[in-house]
């Protein structure tokens, strides 16, 4: 966790931008745009996206939305793939320490806003958080209609079913629902949704989480939510349930049996393990005692015996 | 289903692209299980015709009305949106004449049949692909060939598949634009056989566009001649063939018999 620092008291101090850099008007704007997403839960409304000093794919819609939400007193934490400390995280998190002088926290528990790529924290989210998602593609149904104007219909009129041959072509050709990333949803059994590309291992964190849930679109310029406490359900067969992925080994660092993994290479001889993708909750539990085989020396402890792997 | 109601009740339709009358008042009644076939030359209006009654284009005046299984008659261009676009994927399909507008290409044949059942609720794969399988076979489609892509098929084998899509949702109503259109005449032959049989076992209404005299007389049990966007005869498919009385059909009918 970074220390407070408060350089700046007024809105355009010394760096010469607003308050979390973008302008009150354009916050208020995606303000209203956030008020009508949680109204509508699921449903993506559109938004004026502003040009971000920051390349789409950066998290451009994210940091939009943390922006028009973030006040002075937040705590911030941000996340790619589970990890604080990746490129993007790191620019992102200076990038609102700089522009709105904010405190930043890698611990999950202590962050009031937490804006992500790519994963959901383990931790359990509170009524008092807020997860902001970066989405590159928003529209569920582009894989299967390309034109706009269509995919809205199918979306006013609830026209799902061909939601599910999407699925039903992962069965055919591979035995099972393959999709393992952007699994579709469907938020309180209405607006069918891109949960971004988290790994579906985090789709039932997002059924009635307690926290309130944005997603932001920037180069598509969409904006949806899932307000707290709201039923998320993954689609599936009844005859091939949706399930989450499953590893046969804990993390190598803290022993968690309950949490998404990553494979890690050790060396160039064979030598890997597999640890938490959430490097907060893997640290916090390391700290609390837990530990895992690889703890003490991964590289050492690798050689003495392969691990069993999925 | 009741057999006393007319299925499809059609009166006054016009449309009109810019100073094209593609449609100029247009009236006639389609029956349960009825084939009815339109003939006419390139331009005549079939394609417009077809599109209006199967809800894709709206005329600019005139009524369509259907009467769906509970016997209620409407408008199908008064009622919201989403009610006909239920209609159009349940009780009626369309066959196109070119299957790359009627198929998905990126979907396997298994997908492409079974997509009409998921849209109706059905969330059971093993149901769906026993159904996809025996739609496979009764439009005479390879087994082994469920899980491949269309793009793959033959001209021939696509329209089989686009038939056994829309046929898989037990609809009472099919429009069907040059169906045989693209393919070969052998392959025409044997796709047209299999149309045949499949409309009269199921009891299916059909409306079919060709221009081709022979398709009509095959399959259609009543025929309507178009010219100029408008109907200028119809009567029993060999009634109209045999002993056409408006002059035009004679000319249609007389340059098909010299051929
Ligand atoms: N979308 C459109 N915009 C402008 N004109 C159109 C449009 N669709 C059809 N037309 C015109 O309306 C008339 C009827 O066309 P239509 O496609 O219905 O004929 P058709 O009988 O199906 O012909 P074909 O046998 O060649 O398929 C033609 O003059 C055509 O050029
Ligand atoms: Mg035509
Ligand atoms: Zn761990």
């Amino acid at each position: 966790m970074s220390a407070r620092k408060r350089k700046t008291r007024h809105d355009d101090g010394e760096t010469g931008y607003n308050f979390a850099y973008l302008d009150e008007q354009t916050k208020r704007m995606i303000r209203r745009c956030i008020l009508k997403a949680v109204a509508v839960p699921g449903y993506q409304v559109p938004f004026g996206s502003r040009e971000m000093p920051l390349p789409y794919g950066w998290g451009t819609g994210g940091i939009q939305v943390t922006a028009s939400i973030i006040g002075r007193n937040d705590m911030l934490k941000v996340i790619d793939q589970g990890s604080d400390d990746t490129t993007n995280a790191v620019s992102i998190r200076a990038f609102f320490a700089k522009t709105a002088d904010v405190a930043t926290t890698e611990e999950t528990s202590k962050a009031s806003v937490i804006q992500t790529r790519h994963r959901i924290p383990e931790r359990k989210l509170r009524a008092d958080q807020i997860l902001v998602y970066q989405v590159p593609i928003p529209e569920p149904l582009r894989f299967l209609e390309p034109r706009e104007t269509e995919c809205r219909k199918v979306h006013a009129y609830s026209e799902y079913g061909v939601m599910q041959v999407k699925l039903y072509e992962d069965i055919a050709r591979y035995g099972r629902i393959t999709t393992a990333y952007a699994y579709p949803v469907r938020v309180d059994d209405r607006y069918i949704m891109d949960p971004s590309p988290i790994p579906k291992f985090d789709n039932p964190k997002m059924d009635n989480s307690p926290a309130l849930q944005l997603f932001g679109a920037g180069r598509e310029k969409r904006i949806y939510a899932i307000p707290p406490y709201t039923t998320v359900h993954s689609l599936d067969f009844e005859d091939h349930p949706f399930d989450v992925e499953t590893w046969d080994e804990p993390c190598g660092l803290c022993g968690a049996t309950d949490s998404f993994l990553d494979e890690i290479i050790l060396d160039d001889q064979g030598g890997r393990m597999f640890a938490c993708s959430d490097s907060n909750f893997c640290t916090a539990r390391r700290a609390d005692g837990h530990t895992g085989q690889f703890a003490e020396d991964p590289i050492e402890e690798s050689r003495k015996g392969e691990p069993a792997h999925v | 289903m009741s057999d006393d109601d007319v299925l499809l009740q059609v009166d006054g339709v016009c449309k009109n692209f810019g100073e094209i009358r593609a449609c100029d008042n247009v009236s006639f009644e389609l029956w349960p299980g009825e084939v009815l076939g339109i003939v006419g030359e390139s331009g005549s209006g079939k394609t417009t015709l077809l599109n209006c009654l199967a809800g894709r284009t709206e005329p600019d005046s005139g009524l369509i009305s259907y009467t769906n299984r509970r016997g209620e008659a409407s408008d199908i261009f008064a009622m919201f949106e989403p009610e006909r676009r239920m209609l159009a994927r349940t009780d009626w399909g369309f066959v196109h004449q070119n299957p790359r507008d009627g198929l998905r290409l990126d979907i396997t044949a298994g997908g492409n049949i079974g997509e009409r059942l998921m849209m109706v609720g059905a969330r059971h794969y093993g149901n769906i692909r026993g159904e996809a399988e025996t739609w496979m076979n009764r439009v005479e489609l390879e087994l082994g060939r469920i899980d491949s892509l269309p793009r793959t098929f033959s001209g021939g084998m696509q329209q089989r598949l686009q038939i056994a899509r829309n046929l898989v949702s037990g609809p009472r109503l099919i429009f069907m634009d040059e169906p045989t259109g693209g393919l070969d005449v052998s392959v025409q032959a044997r796709l047209l056989d299999l149309l045949r049989e499949l409309v009269r076992e199921l009891n299916v209404a059909v409306v079919i566009v060709t221009h081709d005299l022979a398709v009509a007389r095959l399959l259609s049990d009543r025929l309507m001649v178009m010219r100029h966007g408008a109907v200028v005869e119809s009567g029993l498919t060999d009634q109209v063939l045999d002993d056409p009385q408006h002059a035009y059909s004679q000319l249609l009918v007389s340059s098909i018999l010299q051929v």
